[in-house]
């Protein structure tokens, strides 16, 4: 799939954004006042810019309010009203806050509407077929881990961050090694995607078309495997294990805004892995995957 | 749960459909032209049409695109810049052809020769050709000499007819259908509705064909032969069937010159020349009688085992001739099989399945019918086995034997114009003793002799002046090509430039591409084009141009007619010249303006009446100097060639009103042309529609009509006795005698009975040196090069690679992506490769025509046609090699000149990627600006 | 909307298209017929960016791919080019398929649910999928759900574009009867392009499906397409049937005299 900018940016800072709302919410003894103030408006600004970006992906933005429409079915609308809900809860208890009048009660909700979004962005990607690498339970496992992990680095929390991102790092790797392999076990091929498969073994001869077009822009980006065995490997690095290394060292402050920095750019290079690497059934049509 | 939304369902398309004829290829197919507001709105088929039947290809359902490209010229033009630089300035009409009559008029007055005037692929030819003649210049010809006149002139020297468009096989009987060589062809749309039938019908198509694309793809069986080598695959078959005693004796007895007796004694003056009787009637053996009998006399059975003694000189058959020559162990498929890169065994399973198909499922219809020896049939019995044969076959030096060899193998299976098999399309049958001869006797002032182009019966009719050299410019009807019936238009800017053998003054092209991808040698070309002597004077001094969008041939003009685009104007696609006729119907039909051109522009036509009217020419002037025609509609409608046949045969003024065929003219006639959908057709009876050449109601219906001026029933001509006669000459008989350094490959070549020879270029360039065959092939959704400037269409095709067979591929250790240089004994291009397994072992391919200029057709000049789309055309040259002997040959079929554009043998490097395809040709400047909006 | 039709509120018609492998010469006919009819009929214009420029690309609703079927199981290293240097006579070489594919119209439309606007939609009266495209935000997410890349956001309107079916022809009343049948069928050459009810079975469509032996393309994603394409025929079967064919080759006569012999014979029974 095409690596989006748009994409890559709303999926990472939103995923950064309702975590650290969901940390918030969950705290039994949250900041509060102008600490609590700073807190919301760094959610509320990762969060926020996330959406726009995403706003970005959209051919006629103008219309995004009818995005709201199709709850029942749509993921994306799901995500819509999920991402409001959790920022009018978290808004209300990050007001409450700062006012010094925490509402634990609404915490919980913020947090946990919080995560329902980051899921149902995931949720977005898991759901397609056409994709077998994200069309796994591991697609919302990861990007709940990545917005719990991110939320708790930015929120200061060096032990469970820690962990977390040491599990991160072992869920990241296994995603990879195992996504390499779905596309194989979806059973889709060219022979299937034809129907000549019972023939033969087709391949791609002419191509339908030599100038560019939308399918082949949008859903058929190849990585080299070298590329992204590299990329893979900065990105466990940055994301997971500097932050790791950085956040037992002392000066929390200093260090910790480094682990932060490093994780959220390994964050994005991984991102950009799984949009770059996630190949569409569509690809085989073209040859290409 | 919500509703779904409202939408329109019957929205109104268009306010008027206008009915005319496509003009993106030859096939001429009707099209319904959807105007809404006065603009064309959508472009489908005509379901009325006998060509297309509704259906349209890519390419005319994008006509569209054709009509609004930025490419079309909008005004005359005349050159500023040095030419070749694209620069030009727009004049007004009246400069533009008293320009032009003042560069003609002193030619006319005093050498008419120096004006060359030859057209592309357009479909007017007979009024061109007229003017031609009209104006005196013996040099005049179309396209048909780089496309497939070898294939239309073994046709019409064997058959009366050609495949070609002009014949079609018998979609609704044939139980096998035989395809040569075919990736598209004029008859694109019948061909595939033919396909689709004979599909639908369970009937099977073998297709034989160096690439498996297309209709090959489609084709049950694919034998995917060595390109150049179809004629020993086709006499390895001609062997089985003899060996076999598979052949329909009957059939060869009545309709074939098998049982023709031959002077067999190769001490007598007339060896190998038909016996004949005082009338000039060959003869053959009456069965009844047991002796010798006129070929046609009322009655006569004609006996295939003849033998006659005659002044001491033993006749045998051609039969006898035929049994010699093909069961000798050299046609054995064992034998040829290497060669062709065919399985031994496929071969016989072809041979058997044709034998089957044509004895063991013959088709009869019950249709009594009387031939021309007055015998009455009660039915009309068939071999449902068809062939069809297209540029694969002619575009080699060896096409015309080959395609003799493949009407030998009709014409022994009985598969000629018999149900089920290959039928001809009006006015053909018409052999060639009933066209006429060449003419080319030219003087000042006067038109010239006659027609300029024919079919010369022996040396006597050939085109040479008093000291034996070639009478024409591109050196038609001379030794080098004696039955050139259509002309050598890819040897004339070659000759020109040599001023061998003459010098020119003006050359006038109408709808070619010739500084591009209808010329081989494509760089020596453009170098013609541009080359000053020592004075600075252009070696061709004068170039006019009439075309309708800034081609590469454009650039390269002094002078530039701009045309309208087809749907903006009149045309006739005439009987005299390449009708739209079906095998049960004679038709023909028009194009008129359905909207008007928006630029300073004017049909070509109209023009060149105009320009012939300035001149004064007969013909379009009236006694008081006013032009006859007022433009091409008026010549349409009025001009007559003979008394009564004029361009359009529907709607003229008989005795009785308004009749068909013959008739004087009549003002309403494209009004009850555009009534009629555009067309217009004229069914032959049902007891005339089979075994036409022989067949008295066909006969009599056709002379009726007006396509024949007398009953002219012929045999199939299995031997040939005009190449006999060329043959003789080069064996030193006669007084017309050849060169010496072409008797050889005479002798050689005009075999009266079909043989096979290698590619010409086989003896030039060494098969080890360049061990593999490249050719090109049409793509279905583009028109050779005006096809780019489409903005569809170009988005199918807009670059194109290579395709090497797996052999090579690994050879060369290719993986995608990868660019190779092919090297020819002329130049070398390096271009993208990609692999195709389902491809003759060492056949490389590639589409045709997809590279462009830089600068022309008012794209961009990074555009992928010009960075990395090619022509194969830099590798092919227009003479072979030279051999040190001080001649060089034409890269053209010995016998009629077709030129030789699939003999190229190549070599391959591996290459590293360059910028872009090799070699690199400067942008020209575009007169046009370039393309940039949608739709204007 | 956006959900997929009831079960219950279905007509029952699936209308659709059955391509036929076995005919499809690849010309592309459909494409451009396609583009043509709806340059200017349901929605926006099938735009085209840089048209005469270095990168052309645009919208179509149909595109035609070819592929080569490399016979299994394979003797020998590699596909063979046909035919082979050895004259491996016997061995299948490779066959070739042209491939056209639209809009499938599947039953259960995975590009239908996703649309969080509703925009997408299937129409229970018939089964078509369409866009409506004036919900459409283009957010592209239906383009990513459908397996068959039958989506194609145009790049001036910035809508999402699929084939119609044609459904301002097939109910045209502007149009002749039997002009109403979608642009591409009704130009294609080589019939290769059949339309019709495939929820019919005794339709003309469901019939040759049935005779013909019809799939639907990767029904393992479950998106149960109502388009199906009919396999190419079997091809090239000289190599085994030599022997079925021989007796039509039963030699009567290898030398010319001979052959003239048997002439001899043969004439004198006629
Ligand atoms: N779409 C489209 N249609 C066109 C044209 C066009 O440019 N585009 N051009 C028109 C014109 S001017 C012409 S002349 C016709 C030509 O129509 P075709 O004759 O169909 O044209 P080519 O593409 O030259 O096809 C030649 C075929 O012969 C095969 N071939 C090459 N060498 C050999 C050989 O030695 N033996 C055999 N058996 N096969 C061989 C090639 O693989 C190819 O398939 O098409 C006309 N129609
Ligand atoms: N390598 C290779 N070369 C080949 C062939 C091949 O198979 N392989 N095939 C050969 C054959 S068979 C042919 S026929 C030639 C074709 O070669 P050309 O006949 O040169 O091909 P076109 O591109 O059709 O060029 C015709 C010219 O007519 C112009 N034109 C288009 N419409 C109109 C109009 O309405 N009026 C006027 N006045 N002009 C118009 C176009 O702009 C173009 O400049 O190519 C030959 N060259
Ligand atoms: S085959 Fe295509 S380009 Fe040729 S006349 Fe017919 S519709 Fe036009
Ligand atoms: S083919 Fe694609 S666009 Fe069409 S209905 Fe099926 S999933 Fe939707
Ligand atoms: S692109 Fe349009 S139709 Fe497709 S999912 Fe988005 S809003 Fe729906
Ligand atoms: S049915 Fe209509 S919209 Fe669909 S592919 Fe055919 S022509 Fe295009
Ligand atoms: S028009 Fe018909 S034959 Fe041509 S590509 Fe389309 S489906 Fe195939
Ligand atoms: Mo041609």
């Amino acid at each position: 799939m095409n690596p989006a900018k748009s994409l890559i940016s709303f999926t990472t800072l939103s995923g950064l954004g309702f975590g650290l709302l969901f940390w918030l919410g969950v705290d039994p003894s949250p900041p509060t006042g102008w600490i609590a103030a700073v807190f919301f408006v760094i959610a509320f600004a990762l969060t926020l810019g996330g959406l726009a970006s995403s706003a970005l992906h959209l051919r006629r933005p103008e219309r995004a309010l009818r995005a709201f429409t199709q709850w029942r079915s749509s993921w994306l609308s799901r995500e819509a009203w999920l991402a409001v809900a959790a920022l009018m809860a978290s808004g209300a208890h990050g007001l409450a806050l700062t006012l010094g009048a925490p509402i634990l009660p609404l915490g919980w909700l913020a947090a946990l509407l919080a995560l329902g979004t980051v899921g149902a962005t995931a949720m977005i990607y898991t759901q397609l077929r056409t994709v077998p690498r994200w069309h796994h339970w591991s697609t919302p496992v990861l990007f709940l881990a990545l917005a719990l992990t991110g939320g708790a680095l930015l929120s200061g929390r060096i032990v469970i961050a820690s962990v977390l991102l040491a599990a991160l790092a072992v869920l990241q790797v296994w995603v990879w090694h195992d996504g390499d392999k779905r596309f194989a076990r979806s059973g889709t091929t060219l022979g299937t995607a034809t129907g000549l498969g019972s023939q033969g073994t087709p391949r791609a001869l002419f191509p339908p078309h030599t100038g560019d077009n939308y399918l082949l822009s949008e859903m058929v980006h190849v990585v080299g495997r070298r590329h992204a065995r590299k990329l893979r490997v900065i990105a466990i690095l940055l994301m997971s294990l500097i932050p790791i290394v950085l956040l037992q060292l002392p000066m929390p402050h200093v260090f910790g805004l480094i682990a932060l920095v490093s994780h959220v750019v390994g964050v994005l290079v991984s991102r950009w892995l799984f949009f770059a690497e996630a190949e569409h059934v569509v690809g085989l049509y073209y040859g290409r995957r | 749960m919500s509703p779904d939304p409202q939408i329109e369902l019957s929205p109104k398309i268009a306010d008027e459909v206008r009915k005319t004829t496509c003009y993106m290829c030859a096939c001429r197919c009707g099209i319904d032209v959807h105007l809404k507001d006065g603009r064309v709105r959508y472009i489908d088929g005509n379901r009325d049409h006998p060509i297309n039947k509704g259906v349209l290809c890519a390419k005319g359902a994008a006509g569209i695109m054709q009509v609004t490209s930025p490419a079309r010229l909008r005004a005359p033009l005349r050159r500023t810049g040095p030419r070749g630089s694209g620069q030009f300035e727009e004049i007004t009409w009246d400069e533009a052809l008293e320009t032009a009559v003042s560069w003609l008029r002193p030619l006319r007055d005093a050498a008419p020769e120096k004006l060359a005037f030859f057209t592309g692929r357009d479909q007017s030819q007979s009024v061109t050709g007229w003017w031609a003649q009209q104006f005196g210049t013996p040099n005049f010809a179309s396209h048909g000499g780089f496309c497939s006149v070898n294939m239309a002139a073994a046709g019409i020297y064997t058959l009366g007819g050609s495949f070609w468009e002009f014949g079609t096989p018998d979609w609704e009987h044939a139980k096998l259908l035989m395809i040569f060589g075919v990736a598209e062809d004029h008859d694109s749309n019948p061909i595939k509705l033919g396909l689709a039938r004979l599909k639908e019908r369970g009937a099977k198509v073998v297709s034989v064909n160096p690439v498996r694309s297309g209709y090959a793809a489609i084709s049950d069986e694919w034998v995917g032969i060595t390109p150049g080598t179809d004629g020993l695959f086709i006499l390895s078959l001609v062997h089985e069937l003899l060996r076999a005693g598979r052949i329909d004796l009957e059939f060869l007895g009545r309709f074939s010159n098998a049982p023709v007796l031959i002077d067999s004694d190769p001490r007598s003056p007339t060896h190998g020349q038909f016996l004949r009787d005082e009338r000039g009637k060959e003869l053959v053996i009456d069965r009844r009688t047991g002796k010798a009998a006129p070929w046609d006399g009322e009655g006569v059975e004609p006996d295939l085992r003849g033998r006659l003694r005659r002044a001491g000189v033993t006749h045998v058959t051609v039969m006898h001739h035929i049994a010699e020559r093909y069961l000798s162990a050299e046609y054995a498929p064992e034998k040829v099989a290497q060669r062709c890169g065919i399985p031994p065994e496929q071969i016989r399973h072809v041979a058997a399945a044709l034998a089957r198909a044509a004895f063991d499922e013959p088709v009869v219809l019950d249709r009594p019918w009387t031939d021309f020896r007055g015998k009455r049939h009660d039915t009309m019995p068939g071999r449902p086995v068809a062939m069809h044969a297209m540029r694969g076959i002619s575009a080699h030096a060896n096409g015309f034997q080959t395609c003799r060899a493949l009407h030998l193998l009709q014409t022994l299976l009985g598969a000629v114009e018999t149900p089920g098999s290959f039928r001809f399309k009006p006015p053909y049958p018409k052999p060639a003793s009933a066209h006429p001869r060449p003419h080319y006797r030219h003087t000042p002032g006067q038109p010239l002799d006659g027609p300029h182009l024919g079919y010369p019966l022996g040396p006597e009719d050939l085109a040479l002046a008093e000291d034996g050299s070639p009478a024409r410019i591109d050196k038609a009807f001379s030794w080098e090509n004696p039955l050139s019936a259509h002309g050598l238009m890819h040897m004339v800017i070659s000759n020109a430039h040599a001023g061998d053998p003459y010098p020119i003054d003006t050359l006038f092209l109408y709808m070619a591409n010739m500084a591009w991808n209808s010329s081989m040698n494509t760089r020596g070309t453009i170098r013609m084009l541009t080359d000053a002597d020592e004075d600075g004077n252009y070696v061709i001094p004068r170039v006019i141009v009439s075309d309708a969008y800034s081609s590469e041939m454009v650039a390269h003009a002094d002078l530039v007619l701009p045309d309208t685009t087809y749907l903006e104007r009149h045309d006739c696609i005439s009987l005299l010249d390449r009708p739209i006729s079906e095998p049960g119907a004679a038709a023909d039909a028009i194009r008129w303006p359905v909207i008007e051109p928006d630029r300073n522009v004017r049909a070509f036509q109209s023009v060149l009446l105009d320009l012939g009217a300035r001149l004064g020419l007969p013909g379009m002037t009236d006694a008081d100097g006013s032009p006859t025609y007022s433009d091409y509609a008026d010549y349409i409608v009025n001009h007559e060639r003979k008394p009564g046949i004029g361009p359009l045969a529907g709607w003229r003024t008989g005795t009785n009103g308004i009749g068909h065929g013959r008739g004087t003219p009549n003002a309403a006639q494209l009004d009850h042309y555009i009534a009629a959908g555009g067309f217009f057709t004229a069914h032959i009876p049902d007891e005339a529609a089979y075994y036409k050449p022989w067949n008295r109601a066909y006969q009599d219906w056709a002379m009726g009509f007006g396509l024949l001026d007398a009953p002219s029933p012929a045999l199939i001509q299995l031997w040939s006795e005009p190449l006999r006669r060329f043959q003789h000459a080069a064996e030193g008989h006669g007084d017309r005698q050849p060169p010496d350094h072409l008797r050889g490959r005479i002798k050689a070549t005009f075999d009266p009975l079909p043989i096979w020879y290698a590619p010409l270029s086989d003896a030039f360039e060494d098969p080890a040196e360049y061990p593999i065959h490249a050719i090109t092939q049409r793509p279905m959704a583009m028109y050779h090069s005006w096809g780019s400037q489409n903005a569809w269409l170009r988005q199918i095709h807009g670059q194109h690679p290579m395709y090497l067979p797996t052999y090579w591929w690994e050879r060369l250790g290719l993986s995608d992506g990868d660019w190779i240089r092919v090297i020819s004994s002329h130049a070398e291009i390096t271009v993208p490769a990609a692999h195709m397994a389902a491809l003759n072992k060492d056949t490389i391919w590639t589409w045709n025509a997809i590279g462009k200029r830089k600068g022309t057709w008012a794209l961009s000049e990074g555009a992928p046609e010009a960075t990395k789309g090619f022509l194969l055309n830099h590798l092919i040259h227009e003479l072979l090699p030279p051999r040190g002997d001080g001649h060089r040959w034409a890269n053209s079929d010995p016998i009629t000149g077709q030129a030789a554009w699939f003999d190229l043998r190549v070599r391959l490097e591996r290459s590293v990627p360059p910028k872009e395809s090799l070699p690199v040709f400067g942008p020209v400047a575009s007169p046009v600006g370039r393309g940039k909006d949608r739709r204007p | 909307m956006t959900m997929l039709p009831r079960p219950e509120d279905r007509s029952g018609r699936k209308l659709g298209l059955v391509i036929d492998l076995d005919t499809c010469v690849g010309c592309h006919a459909c494409v451009i017929a396609c583009k043509g009819w709806n340059d200017q009929a349901y929605g926006a214009p099938l735009s085209d960016s840089d048209p005469y420029g270095d990168a052309p690309s645009g919208s179509f609703l149909n595109r035609v791919h070819s592929y080569e079927v490399a016979p299994d199981p394979q003797a020998g290293p590699g596909p063979p080019s046909g035919p082979p240097p050895d004259l491996r006579g016997g061995q299948t070489p490779t066959r070739h398929v042209h491939f056209p594919k639209s809009c499938l119209h599947c039953d259960d439309a995975p590009c239908v649910p996703v649309c969080p606007t509703g925009a997408s939609y299937k129409r229970a009266e018939d089964g078509i999928v369409l866009v409506n495209e004036d919900a459409c935000i283009g957010c592209g997410l239906c383009a990513w759900a459908c397996p068959y890349g039958a989506r194609e956001m145009d790049p001036s309107a910035g809508v999402m574009k699929k084939c119609t079916l044609c459904v301002d022809r097939i109910y045209n009343e502007t149009l002749p009867e039997e002009d109403r049948e979608p642009a591409c069928v009704r130009t294609c050459p080589a019939k290769a392009r059949h339309f019709g009810d495939l929820g019919d079975p005794g339709s003309a469509v469901s019939q040759l499906v049935e005779d013909r032996g019809g799939v639907a393309l990767m029904p393992e994603l479950g998106a149960a397409p109502v388009n199906r394409y009919l396999p190419p025929r079997e091809r090239d079967t000289w190599a085994g049937e030599t022997d079925v064919l021989a007796p039509w080759l039963e030699p009567v006569a290898e030398e010319p005299q001979g052959f003239l012999g048997w002439l001899d014979r043969t004439l004198g029974k006629l």
